[in-house]
Order: structure tokens, then C-alpha cells, then sequence
């Protein structure tokens, strides 16, 4: 039966094929063989253009420009006032002195957030692949238990872990055994923030375990043979040769995390139910958001300005991982 | 790689053999602490939709799915509630009429006649394991759950065929060919890599809207089926296709259209394979764009529906975690038959 459906299946790609062949041969005559690649680029050309970048070309035009109007063209020209209203700030440490107080604690929630969920995911990530990479029984096992979070999706955690963290769920159950009173986790400003960090962490690390582990295997074994040799203890193994070794790796994962932690959305919108409690955990990829979709004042200006804010220093963050990654592949 | 274990590399590392140190136990106190920590949320959501409606807020928690049990009464025109009830030292099982303060008004379902007055503090309800199926059932039938069901398929499907399709031919056209631009025209495509949806989305919902494709599950799908990821992915693999099968073939007067499709691609079919289940958990685990892009109901997707739904219920848990666990079951059945392409595909390519 499955096999009859494939043949079934094969002589319909078949069928529809030598029909599709008919004017690609054609177009293909009429171009001229030299010219076959741009036919095969183009598809991909086309789409690269109109939805990335048109798009960051937009991006500029609408910084730019003030009022709600959606299409470019409409919008009046306002110089930089989108920059200077994001920026203009009595003291930048506290977001209530700022004209958009709002985009100033998505800032500082974000680098607070980046800051503990890097070293946090770093570590437990590090550690993890350290011990993953010790000869030992069911590592692939363990390998993919931690890789499994990774694949799911971020409503798909941001409700379990919500369910897991409420009121009446298995984390209040459990201090209520030890005799410690239930708390409401997310809406408490600690915990919550807390807790967003702990779950990042839990959704992520398996994949910076994953890289940190293929690091590791491609340190030649010879050094380790070499160190036994000299009865060096493991601390002097791992602080003499494998952290060294790892070192490019290390920064190349901090740089990706880091790049990855600033756009800090999905997860924790589901979870915090929009960065609650209050603007405790709004983000700045949750302010573009407001600003362009949340509300009906469509304030594309700001909402872009903030963008290309955040653009630059995601550029900034990924010219130095490019610049890692090619000393990488020199050594 | 990295299952095969080096026996010299092995004494090197675990010094002394046969001697479990204090290191060795925290390895396995980390690994199994992770395991558990990976586990245990994700098993009580399972668990907990199962639950009936009325099961589920009851706290402290209990940890599997149970009800209490029900008994009709002759007398009572609805069913009674069944509780242990401990009398002069003895147990029985007893229904429940009613509870006014820390005294419950009990009847035996046999003698219906007599009811007695106890302790509420006293007596525990009698329970049996149970799987609350209308909570998977109620949510496909009553909340459009089966057409966002229905979308997220649709969306994933179509976009994953469209996505091998279209970053295999740009991959074919830049790894068999030499043309004027051929380096220029990868650097431009592998440096889209620096700009995330994050910053573009304000700017790629005009566009959206320009092209008409606002709240439709078209506009959901075609802005993200060009890849750089799967061009740099496909065209790495293809570079190792020997050029002489397709010198060959051009002997043989194929038309390179014929020579992409009947030699290139099959070859090329590892590669392919990667792409598509990145694209699968791509496609089905997106939020912010499909978020940005759809505003009706009947065009949302799986993720979308759910963070609408637990907005407006967000008292039915027993609902919203069923939901859940029916939008992660895909990812989980693909990722126990395939955790090992995964795994390599990722530790090889370093994306995600």
C-alpha cells in the first residue's frame, strides 16, 4: 500500500514536472545558457528584495517621518525629532525623567535582562557541555533531553510555565509542603523578572549546549593523551586546555546569545502577559511592537527610530561575531 | 563523532579507573537535576489537562487526573458527591448533601432516609482517575481550535515546499555556476542573516499591506521563504557534488533545468531534509510575525489562537493547557524520531 502511494506520488511530480520543464526550456533558449543562473536566482533575488530590503529602506523613510499614515509617501518629514524624542532625557537612569519614559524601561529592562540571561544561559550551557563531553553512559540521551525545550514554541512555554507558576500550581504546592507561603510569582516584580530569566534559560541552553559540545569534540585528544601522560589534574587539563581551546567558542556563543537575548520578545510576552506586572518586563523589541500595532495610534515614527536603534547595535554586535568567527576558522 | 569513544582518550579523562570520584557524582547530580528540571513543567501541563474542569484549581494539587466520584440518590434529583467518613471509629462512604460551614450534611446512598451531620474537616472525597477528554474535544469543537489547527498545517506545509524549493535553485545558481556577480550576489543574500524580523517588522507590515496580503495566511508564508540560512545550508552541500555529473549530463544535451531537478536535487536530498525540519518547527512555532500579520480569527494559527484564547479565558486552564499540548505534540513526535538529525544538523550549522 505505502509503496503504491509513492509510485502514485513519483508519477504525479513527474507528471507536473515535464509540464513545468516545457517553458523553463523554452525561457532557457531564449536566454542563452549563460544567462540560466540569474533564472535560478531570481525567485530568491525577488522576495530578499521586496520583504527585506524595501523593508529596511522603509525603515529609514518612516524614522523620519511623523503623523499615523501607513504608506511612506503620505507621512510629512520631520528631520530627526523620532531620535530626539527616544533620546531627549534628564537622567537616563531614571526612565520617569524621559519624554518616552516607556522606551527608557524597555532599555533598561532589556540590558538587565541581557545581562543575567547571558552569563546565566552561558554557564549552565558551559557546564552542561563539560560534563556531556566526559566519556559516560546515555549522553546522547541526556544531549537530547536538554535539547528538547529548543524546539517548542514560545506560547507553547510561556503557558506551561505560567500554569506551572500560578497561583494554585506545582511550585506553590511544593512551598507550601516546606511551610513557605504561596506567592503569586508573576505578579510580583522580583519573581516575575526572576522568572523570566529562568525560563529563557530552560528554552535556550540546550542549543548553546549543542554548540559548546561540537567545540569541545574538535579539541584534538592527543593534548588530553599528552596531559595524562604528565599526571596533570583535571582542574590544570581544564583551566590548561580545554577552556583555552574553547576560548573562540566561547565568544562566538556569547555574541549570538547576547544578539539573541536583546530581541527578548515571544516567551516572555506569553508570560508576563505583555511585560507585567506593570512594565516590569517589557522589553524593547515589546515597545516597537506597541508603538506600531498595539494601540490605534500607529506611531510607526517612533516605533522605526527605536528599530534602527536597535539595528545598529545588532550590526554592531554581529560584525564582532563575524570577526570571531573568521579568526575561528584561522585557527 | 560523537558517539564513538576513544579508549585512550577514556582512561585520560576518567583518571583512576573504577573509581567513582566526588566529580563523576555531581555529573550525574547535574544531568539528572537537568532531566528533571527539562520535565517536569512541561509533564504537569500534560498531566493537569487532563484534568476536569473543577479538578484543576483545586489546591494543594493533586498530581494525577481524578474526579470525585458521584452517586445518585434516591431522593436527590442531582448526583451526590462521595466522601469517606469516619463514624465511631469506623469508615464509610457517604454522599454529600450539603456543607454549611465546618459541617457536612451526609446521607448513605443505601438508607437515604437518615441523614447524619459530621465534621467537614474531618472527611475526604472518595476519587478515581480520570481523563477529562472533553477538555481536548469542547476547545476543537466550540473554539475554532481546528481551523487554526487547519492554518498551521496550511502555513507550514505550503511554506516549507516553497522554502526548499526556492533556496535550492538560488543554491544551484551559486554553487554550479560562475557568472558576473556570483560572489556579490551570495554576500548580499548571507548578510540578510544580520537583519532579525525584530527590526524590520514595522517597515514588512507596509509592504504587507501594499501587496494586499494583510490578515492572510499568504502574507504569513511568503516573506520568510527566502532563507539565508537555507541558501548558505544548501549551497554548502551542493559544492561537494562532483562537477563532472553535470558536465556529463550537459553532453548528454539535458537542459539545466532538467540537470537542477534530476541530479542536483536528488543529491542534495540530506541537505534538503535539514532545511525541512528546521523549516516544519520554524513555520509552526512562529508567533511575532503571524501575530502582526493576522487580525481575524478564522486566519489565525495554532500559536496565535492559543495566546488569543488564554487572553480572553484566562480562568480555563483545563482549555488552554489541552490546546497546548496538542500544538507541542507535533514538535515532540518529530523530535523523538529525529532527534538525531537535528542534533547533528544544529552542532554542524550552528543555526537554529
Amino acid at each position: 500500500m505505502a509503496i503504491k502511494a509513492s509510485a502514485v506520488l513519483e508519477r504525479l511530480v513527474e507528471g507536473v514536472m515535464s509540464l513545468v520543464e516545457i517553458p523553463i526550456n523554452a525561457l532557457e533558449r531564449l536566454m542563452g545558457r549563460k544567462r540560466v543562473p540569474y533564472l535560478f536566482l531570481a525567485p530568491n533575488l525577488v522576495l530578499f528584495g521586496i520583504f527585506t530590503f524595501l523593508p529596511i529602506a522603509i525603515s529609514v523613510g518612516y524614522a523620519v517621518t511623523g503623523g499615523t499614515n501607513l504608506f511612506v509617501t503620505d507621512r510629512p518629514f520631520v528631520g530627526l525629532d523620532n531620535f530626539r524624542q527616544l533620546l531627549s532625557c534628564q537622567d537616563y537612569s531614571r526612565p520617569g525623567t524621559c519624554q518616552e519614559s516607556l522606551f527608557w524601561t524597555a532599555i533598561w529592562n532589556t540590558f538587565w535582562f541581557v545581562g543575567f540571561n547571558v552569563v546565566a544561559t552561558l554557564l549552565v550551557a558551559l557546564v552542561t557541555a563539560l560534563i556531556l563531553n566526559r566519556a559516560m553512559v546515555g549522553r546522547g540521551f541526556f544531549r537530547a533531553m536538554f535539547f528538547y525545550p529548543v524546539l517548542l514554541s514560545p506560547v507553547v512555554i510561556g503557558l506551561i510555565w505560567k500554569w506551572f507558576l500560578d497561583r494554585n500550581g506545582l511550585l506553590n504546592a511544593f512551598f507550601e509542603m516546606m511551610g513557605v507561603p504561596p506567592h503569586v510569582f508573576l505578579l510580583e516584580v522580583g519573581w516575575a523578572r526572576f522568572f523570566v530569566v529562568l525560563v529563557s534559560v530552560w528554552f535556550h541552553m540546550g542549543f548553546y549546549t549543542l554548540i559548546l559540545l561540537a567545540g569541545l569534540q574538535a579539541i584534538p585528544k592527543d593534548l588530553y593523551e599528552a596531559a595524562a601522560i604528565d599526571a596533570a589534574s583535571r582542574r590544570r587539563t581544564l583551566f590548561a586546555i580545554t577552556l583555552p581551546l574553547l576560548g573562540p567558542n566561547l565568544l562566538v556563543v556569547l555574541i549570538l546569545l547576547m544578539i539573541r537575548s536583546v530581541q527578548i520578545f515571544d516567551e516572555a510576552w506569553v508570560l508576563t502577559n505583555g511585560g507585567g506586572p506593570g512594565t516590569a518586563n517589557s522589553f524593547i523589541v515589546q515597545y516597537i511592537y506597541q508603538m506600531a500595532f498595539g494601540s490605534d495610534l500607529r506611531l510607526l515614527g517612533l516605533a522605526s527610530a527605536a528599530s534602527v536603534l536597535m539595528g545598529v547595535v545588532l550590526l554592531a554586535l554581529t560584525l564582532v561575531q563575524l570577526r570571531l568567527a573568521r579568526k575561528t576558522e584561522e585557527i | 563523532m560523537a558517539g564513538t569513544i576513544n579508549p585512550v582518550a577514556f582512561l585520560g579523562r576518567t583518571r583512576r579507573r573504577g573509581r567513582i570520584d566526588i566529580t563523576d557524582i555531581l555529573s550525574w547530580l547535574w544531568l539528572i537535576g537537568g532531566t528533571i528540571a527539562v520535565l517536569v513543567p512541561v509533564v504537569w501541563a500534560g498531566l493537569s489537562s487532563m484534568k476536569p474542569e473543577a479538578e484543576i484549581t483545586r489546591f494543594p494539587p493533586s498530581l494525577l487526573p481524578r474526579t470525585t466520584q458521584q452517586v445518585v440518590v434516591p431522593g436527590y434529583d442531582r448526583p451526590l458527591g462521595l466522601w469517606t467518613v469516619t463514624i465511631d471509629g469506623e469508615s464509610r462512604e457517604m454522599a454529600m448533601v450539603r456543607r454549611i460551614g465546618i459541617k457536612a450534611q451526609m446521607v448513605d446512598p443505601e438508607n437515604p432516609a437518615a441523614p447524619v451531620s459530621v465534621d467537614a474537616r474531618t472527611i475526604s472525597p472518595v476519587q478515581k482517575l480520570t481523563i477529562a477528554t472533553e477538555n481536548y474535544s469542547d476547545p476543537l469543537e466550540r473554539f475554532n481550535f481546528l481551523t487554526y489547527l487547519k492554518n498551521s498545517v496550511f502555513v507550514t506545509v505550503v511554506a516549507t515546499i516553497l522554502t526548499l524549493i526556492v533556496n535550492a535553485m538560488a543554491a544551484f545558481a551559486l554553487s554550479k555556476y560562475r557568472f558576473r556577480g556570483d560572489k556579490a550576489v551570495f554576500v548580499l543574500i548571507i548578510s540578510t542573516l544580520m537583519i532579525p524580523l525584530t527590526v524590520v517588522m514595522v517597515p514588512a507590515y507596509m509592504v504587507i499591506v501594499g501587496v494586499g496580503l494583510v490578515d492572510n495566511l499568504w502574507g504569513v508564508i511568503i516573506p520568510t521563504v527566502a532563507s539565508p540560512t537555507g541558501v548558505f545550508l544548501l549551497r554548502q552541500y551542493m559544492l561537494t557534488i562532483p562537477d563532472e555529473l553535470i558536465e556529463a549530463a550537459r553532453v548528454d544535451a539535458a537542459s539545466e533545468f532538467r540537470i537542477f531537478w534530476r541530479i542536483v536535487l536528488p543529491l542534495t536530498a540530506p541537505a534538503l531534509a535539514v532545511l525541512a525540519i528546521f523549516s516544519v518547527l520554524w513555520r509552526w512555532n512562529d508567533f511575532l510575525w503571524p501575530l502582526i500579520v493576522l487580525s481575524s480569527r478564522e486566519n489565525f494559527t495554532l500559536q496565535i489562537g492559543l495566546n488569543a484564547f488564554q487572553g480572553e479565558f484566562s480562568v480555563q486552564w483545563h482549555y488552554i493547557l489541552a490546546m497546548t499540548f496538542l500544538s507541542l505534540l507535533p514538535v515532540t513526535v518529530v523530535f523523538l524520531f529525529l532527534q538525531k538529525y537535528i542534533t547533528t544538523g544544529i552542532a554542524g550549522t550552528g543555526m537554529k
